[in-house]
């Protein structure tokens, strides 16, 4: 991924924040993200972000674990080894049950965890980005990619009337970790694109 | 604030189509009383008064559910019930209503020595009887009397304090001295009501009134089954008032976010219901102890073997798949849906709880069954919508209630 240029605008209330998303976004600058010291409610409603289908992918985990459980248990228990344990039948439903919901929530619970990894970028000895330290401590941060069309000093002007108490310009690596990191320090707007 | 409805009027149309109910169930009532309460024969008898029982005893858990309801949230300083707080406490006023009704039928029974129901009423076959003689310091008429008298008036009582405070918010506003001072007297009285409840029917209530039909057999479970079971479909009857008053245009500070907590509610309590529903019956199958296994011989086995699956199906399949998702709970049809499903579940299970004791032989399912719940709903119609009428649904004053507006999910 290439590096790309960032406007970062910081806030220091909620209440000037939302209208100033909402400005931002009516403007047609592209929001990268904000960042927040604590979750804030309706914030993702406010950015016009779509649901996460983490829940979804968590179902499917844990239907798996689901079917891991029984379909293992009655593999060994009914065809491969049957014993017989205090005159149960070998397919002994009940008895499995405990098993087979711990596995569901296991399943569950470790593959949403490397999902969101996953999803948000977090590996051990990645490094991310951070576009302000007191995003952390106090402060909301707004940050807004550029595109070639933007005019940084426009924006930086646009970020300080609805609010903002504090506006610079950044450039950073934001991207898929996963993928091939581009060797490329240029920025996108510095780029020449090849086209053939 | 002044542009909200916050006075309830009852539509004509509720008040003939509940007094229909109750026409209906009460003329279902009184012919099973005649032709089968007091006939000479014995089944007869057990069918009718082990019917209205299960009846009379659900609909007096579930309201005063809604009561442990509101006490809970009180206790836990929660803020986001303000906005409808009014439509438990109006369920929980038909507490005493039908604690008079399941006092009634439960004196009947006990006085009326009916010990085809509680077979330790009969003291001839308790004396010949070890296992029974251990448990006669419980399993007495006295005790009986004296504990179902105590928790009924108790919770009527308890539950009136809770309703008289959250009266008092309606009146003048608070600041922030007599603000506190408010809601420690509420947190006071609710702590009150959830001990009471806790010893009710957290534990000794549904083992007197209904596990000691099998006087022989005990599960430690049951109770927490019975409460599991009441606490849900009393959530899902809260469900229902909501979305009623919300679809009349009442109730304009309630939105989508505190249905989707309430839906939260119905949801978790019915995986609840499963684990312990799921814990009692799994202990009793693996140690396979003769003794234990009485109770669920002719309900896995026997006749009841296919509500006692639909049980399953409807309170933990049923919730678990379609109550899911977060949409289907901020969704007021499939809530709606899903509401009617859990009570309708969970009165089945009181069934197959009471009538699977009493009438082994077979399932007894049958017009007097939904003639007694249809009476049973009619008298909730009526009385709660009353009770909602008949003050503001929204207690304007209470220090929470900015809390329960911006509630946000």
């Amino acid at each position: 991924m290439a590096k790309k240029k960032f406007v970062v605008g910081c806030f220091d209330e909620e209440a000037v924040l939302f209208p100033a998303v909402k400005k931002v976004r009516t403007a047609g600058y592209k929001i990268h993200d904000v960042y927040t010291p604590f979750a804030v409610h309706g914030l993702d409603h406010a950015l016009g972000l779509r649901e996460t289908s983490l829940h979804t992918a968590g179902f499917i985990y844990g239907i798996t674990g689901t079917s891991t459980a029984l379909g293992s248990i009655s593999w060994i228990l009914v065809k491969d080894w049957p014993l017989n344990f205090g005159g149960k039948p070998n397919f002994s439903l009940p008895a499995w049950i405990p098993i087979t919901f711990e596995l569901t929530v296991l399943f569950a619970a470790v593959g949403m965890v490397l999902t969101f990894c996953y999803l948000c970028q977090l590996a051990p000895f990645v490094k991310k980005h951070h576009f302000h330290p007191r995003a952390t401590d106090d402060l909301f941060v707004m940050v807004i990619e550029c595109t070639e069309k933007t005019n940084v000093d426009d924006l930086q002007a646009f970020l300080s009337a609805a609010g903002a108490i504090e506006t610079d310009v950044q450039i950073a690596e934001e991207g898929w970790w996963l993928g091939t990191y581009d060797k490329d320090e240029t920025t996108f707007e510095n780029s020449n694109p090849v086209v053939a | 604030m002044a542009s909200i409805r916050d006075q309830f009027e009852i539509p004509g149309k509720m008040k003939t189509w509940s007094l229909a109910l109750i026409g209906i169930g009460g003329a279902a009532l009184l012919y099973g009383m005649f032709t089968k309460g007091f006939s000479a024969d014995e089944h007869e008898q057990t069918h009718f008064w082990g019917t209205l029982m299960y009846n009379t005893i659900f609909w007096t858990l579930i309201c005063n559910a809604s009561m442990f309801f509101i006490c809970v949230t009180t206790l836990a300083m929660g803020g986001w019930q303000q906005s409808f707080k009014r439509i438990p406490e109006a369920i929980s006023t038909m507490v005493p209503i039908f604690g008079a009704i399941t006092f009634a039928v439960l004196m009947y029974v006990v006085l009326g020595h009916k010990h085809h129901i509680y077979h330790w009423l009969d003291s001839e076959a308790v004396a010949k009887d070890p296992i029974l003689k251990g448990k006669v310091g419980f399993l007495n008429p006295t005790f009986f009397i004296i504990w179902t008298t105590l928790a009924i008036g108790l919770w009527s009582v308890l539950g009136w304090r809770m309703r008289q405070i959250s009266r008092e918010a309606d009146e003048s506003s608070f600041d922030n001295e007599s603000g506190a001072r408010y809601i420690l007297r509420g947190t006071i009285r609710a702590a009150l009501f959830t001990v009471w409840f806790a010893l009710t029917v957290g534990s000794t209530v549904p083992w007197l009134w209904m596990m000691s039909i099998d006087a022989h057999w005990y599960s430690t479970m049951y109770s927490w089954y019975t409460f599991a079971s009441s606490f849900v479909s009393g959530m899902s009857l809260v469900a229902l008032w909501v979305i009623y008053l919300k679809n009349k245009g009442y109730l304009e500070l309630t939105t989508q976010e505190h249905l989707h907590d309430i839906g939260k509610f119905m949801f978790a309590f019915s995986v609840f219901w499963t684990y312990l529903w799921f814990s009692q019956y799994m202990l009793i199958w693996y140690a396979n102890i003769p003794e234990e296994t009485v109770y669920f011989k002719h309900r896995v086995q026997g006749p009841y073997k296919g509500i006692f699956f639909l049980n399953l199906i409807i309170n933990f399949i049923c919730p678990l798949l379609i109550l899911m998702k977060r949409s289907a709970k901020r969704n007021y049809t499939l809530v709606t849906f899903m509401a009617v499903l859990i009570i309708f579940g969970h009165w089945i299970d009181f069934y197959q709880m009471i009538m699977g004791s009493l009438s082994k032989e077979h399932v007894t399912l049958g017009w007097l069954d939904f003639g007694i719940l249809v009476f049973f709903v009619g008298c909730m119609i009526f009385f709660v919508s009353r009770s909602l009428a008949s003050k503001p649904l929204v207690s304007k004053y209470h220090p929470f209630l900015k809390e329960s507006i911006i509630h946000q999910v």
